[in-house]
């Protein structure tokens, strides 16, 4: 326990905790010391000077962020002078910004635009040179804009800390500082799994995802194609907030509603793949525990996992399920059973995904998952990007008369709702492997052990005897320390579910920025999305994917069995090697650097 | 004969990094291990720092970002001859940026850059110390002083002169 000790704030007197900086102190006792590059769950840079603040007997003013505090200090958090310090400072930071905020599109969402509206910047007072770099857009999920870049380094910790892919770097100095992969490469054809979370950090518009929403609006006017929409799970569970509400409203019946407003003509459920991948993995995973197979198995619903793993983790591609993502297996079924189901050729059919995801984005560009000479999903737009049309197109969303998914591809089980939060995919597989094994139901489907955001967790179980020991973790970092284990250990675990972004995919570098005064990836908005999902999952009466009388009609009628022919060819995949320019450190040397 | 060399100067990095990597929080050796590449290869070569990311187990973008803070090093291979011009305050008083000029015109480059015949590299310099004679250039750790444009023209043709008498 740390001791308690006295200090001042603004002249009044409080009793504190000693471990501690001026910030953590000052933001429990009410006071909000503005800052910018400052962000919890990473390492403290110190770079921006915003959260500067004056301490009685010390000549220069200091960064609360990194300044601990020690008994007796009396701190200063608002005087006139540290005021003007801190405008300056926010200043200086404007001046080579290229202040275009009524045409970006972090207008209205963007922390420097607040931080300059808080200390009262009205006027300009210094105009200097300004740094001009052209758009990085080689990639199809995140674009790259230096000109935005206020280098806070947010995003270079993020990728390096949070997600250890380090694709990221201040490279050059001083004015010339751009953040960068190695040697420049084009974010395209560099390490980046297309996470996003690079986006969800950033305070300006520096990183963004790449924008379909111009593209898909046109293509929804053409009267030649069938416009077909699937939308994640975690999509419901957070687009509220772009709204305005607070975390963890479920807003699906408004979502189905508004998409059918934009034009859509079939609204189906990623969920309902949802369910369709757990009987393809369910089914594959009890096949290589019966007969030898590769172990531990480990899931490949998430895209930047997948360009993660390729990249990183060559020696475990035959560890890795070939089950295609809920995405792509949704729209290989909209183009082939659906498609002939309503008599249209699948080429005219127009497949959207919409999803909390921007590696989705380079996923559905893999050309591993082409059938038939067709891509299964055409446009991906983000919850940001279909909050956006929501409100361009003039829908009234939070007043929208709610409505239901289309059949055949619109019903899910709970099971196939709990996907979008982090140890989801693990407990809905065990729900639907537990009866094909046994072929008696398995009663307490609830699994508590692999919920929650503890970055790797633990789970066993027994199936007719048998112990299965299943690992999940969430965050390229977290699945980093659990593969690390997997290659000293390999027979520690059966199943492994590995998720690319901090709390799965709720925590998608697609969903929507913070909120006014709210912290990006805070725990506590993670925690409400998941459990919309969670309650999701408890109002529905089939809750194992393979009571979904859909899925078992689609069996019957298209694909005969799991893992049988015609599945493989529409529902499964194959990973290779590919040569990075870059490498991951072993985990216990990579924090040194 | 090229393979032959640059295997022995993979060997030498490689021993390098060996014996550094015997010494706690090795990777902080990073920085030595940059100067030994260059020393080697007259720059740092994108292939040559893939294999210090490797071997050290740093991420190549971390190298990257070292590599690039640095004017020391160089990203981009160089000439035979490496000239700096001498900026500092009474070079620069006394016409140095004209000189710079000459250079660039007769050289056809740009600081920084690299002759296509490999056979100059310009740079700009801080104060070298030799006031005394200024504008002043440096070629391969020689001095010259008391410069015009025509005598700069005269020194580079000189080393032209002399690269052609080496390949005859």
């Amino acid at each position: 326990m740390a001791e308690e000790i006295t200090i001042s704030i603004n002249t009044k007197e409080y009793k504190v905790a000693s471990d501690q900086t001026i910030m953590q102190a000052a933001d429990k006792l009410g006071f909000h010391i503005p800052r910018l590059c400052y962000h919890p769950k990473l390492s403290i840079e110190g770079a921006c000077r915003v959260c500067i603040v004056q301490v009685e007997g010390m000549q220069n003013y200091v960064a609360s962020c990194s300044y601990p505090i020690s008994d007796g200090m009396k701190i200063h958090t608002n005087t006139q002078d540290l005021r003007r310090a801190r405008r300056d400072i926010i200043e200086l930071i404007l001046d080579n910004h290229p202040l275009d905020c009524h045409t970006c599109e972090r207008d209205a969402n963007c922390e420097l635009q607040r931080l300059a509206a808080s200390m009262g910047i009205h006027a300009r007072h210094f105009e200097g040179e300004k740094k001009h770099y052209e758009k990085d857009l080689s990639s199809d999920a995140v674009i790259r804009d230096p000109d935005k870049c206020i280098l806070c380094g947010r995003c270079v910790r993020m990728c390096s800390e949070i997600q250890q892919v380090h694709n990221l770097t201040q490279a050059y100095r001083g004015f010339s500082t751009v953040v960068m992969p190695a040697y420049n490469m084009p974010m395209g054809e560099s390490v980046c799994t297309a996470c996003g979370q690079c986006i969800n950090v950033c305070p300006t518009a520096a990183f963004l995802e790449k924008n379909y929403t111009q593209d898909l609006f046109e293509k929804l006017n053409d009267p030649d194609t069938v416009k077909v929409v699937q939308f994640a799970p975690s999509v419901r569970a957070a687009i509220g907030e772009a709204f305005g509400l607070a975390p963890g409203r479920n807003m699906e019946g408004e979502l189905v509603a508004s998409f059918r407003k934009l034009g859509f003509d079939y609204v189906f459920d990623t969920q309902f793949a949802a369910d369709l991948t757990i009987m393809e993995e369910a089914s594959e995973f009890l096949e290589r525990f019966q007969n030898n197979g590769k172990l531990p198995m480990i899931t490949s619903c998430s895209s930047a996992w997948m360009k993660c793993m390729e990249q990183f983790y060559p020696d475990l591609i035959d560890n890795i399920s070939t089950c295609k993502s809920p995405m792509s297996m949704q729209g290989a079924i909209t183009k082939s059973y659906f498609a002939k189901k309503i008599g249209v050729d699948p080429k005219k059919i127009l497949s959207v995904a919409v999803m909390c995801c921007t590696a989705k984005k380079y996923e559905a560009s893999r050309p591993e998952l082409i059938v038939d000479g067709m891509r299964g999903v055409d446009i991906v737009v983000t919850t940001r990007e279909i909050a956006w049309m929501i409100k361009s197109a003039g829908i009234d969303f939070l007043n929208i008369e709610h409505e239901e998914a289309d059949h055949p591809l619109g019903m899910s089980s709970g099971a196939g709702a709990i996907f979008g939060a982090t140890g989801g995919v693990m407990e809905a597989a065990i729900r639907t492997a537990y009866e094909l094994y046994t072929g008696q139901t398995l009663v307490d489907i609830e699994i508590e052990d692999i919920r929650g955001l503890q970055g790797v967790k633990e789970g066993r179980l027994e199936i007719d005897g048998q112990e299965i020991r299943v690992a999940v973790a969430h965050g390229l970092g977290n699945a980093n320390n659990l593969l690390e284990t997997v290659r000293k250990d390999p027979t520690r675990y059966h199943f492994i579910e590995i998720m690319g972004c901090p709390g799965g995919c709720v925590g998608g570098g697609g969903q929507p920025y913070a909120q006014v005064n709210a912290i990006p990836l805070d725990d506590v908005a993670l925690k409400k999305r998941a459990e919309a999902l969670y309650d999701l999952d408890r109002s529905k009466t089939i809750r194992r994917s393979h009571e979904n009388p859909d899925i078992q009609k689609l069996y019957k009628e298209f694909l005969q069995r799991p893992l049988s022919a015609v599945s493989h060819k529409y529902l499964h995949t194959h990973y290779k090697a590919k040569m990075p320019v870059g490498i991951v450190p072993k985990t216990e040397r990579g924090s040194g650097v | 004969m090229t393979q032959i060399v640059n295997e022995d100067k993979k060997n030498e990095l490689y021993a390098f990094m060996d014996e550094v990597s015997q010494e706690r929080r090795s990777n902080s050796y990073l920085i030595a291990v940059l100067h030994k590449v260059q020393q080697l290869y007259g720059y740092l070569p994108q292939e040559v720092m893939d294999q210090v990311a490797e071997k050290m187990e740093i991420p190549t973008s971390h190298i990257w970002g070292v590599a690039t803070f640095y004017h020391y090093f160089n990203l981009k291979p160089i000439g035979k001859n490496i000239v700096s011009v001498c900026m500092g305050t009474a070079c620069y008083v006394k016409g140095a940026d004209k000189m710079l000029l000459t250079l660039k015109k007769e050289l056809g480059i740009e600081i920084g850059e690299t002759t296509e015949d490999k056979l100059f590299t310009l740079q700009e310099a801080r104060c070298l110390g030799a006031c005394g004679i200024a504008p002043v250039m440096m070629i391969n750790g020689k001095i010259y002083g008391e410069l015009d444009s025509k005598k700069t023209v005269d020194i580079i043709n000189q080393y032209r002169k002399a690269a052609q008498t080496d390949i005859e």
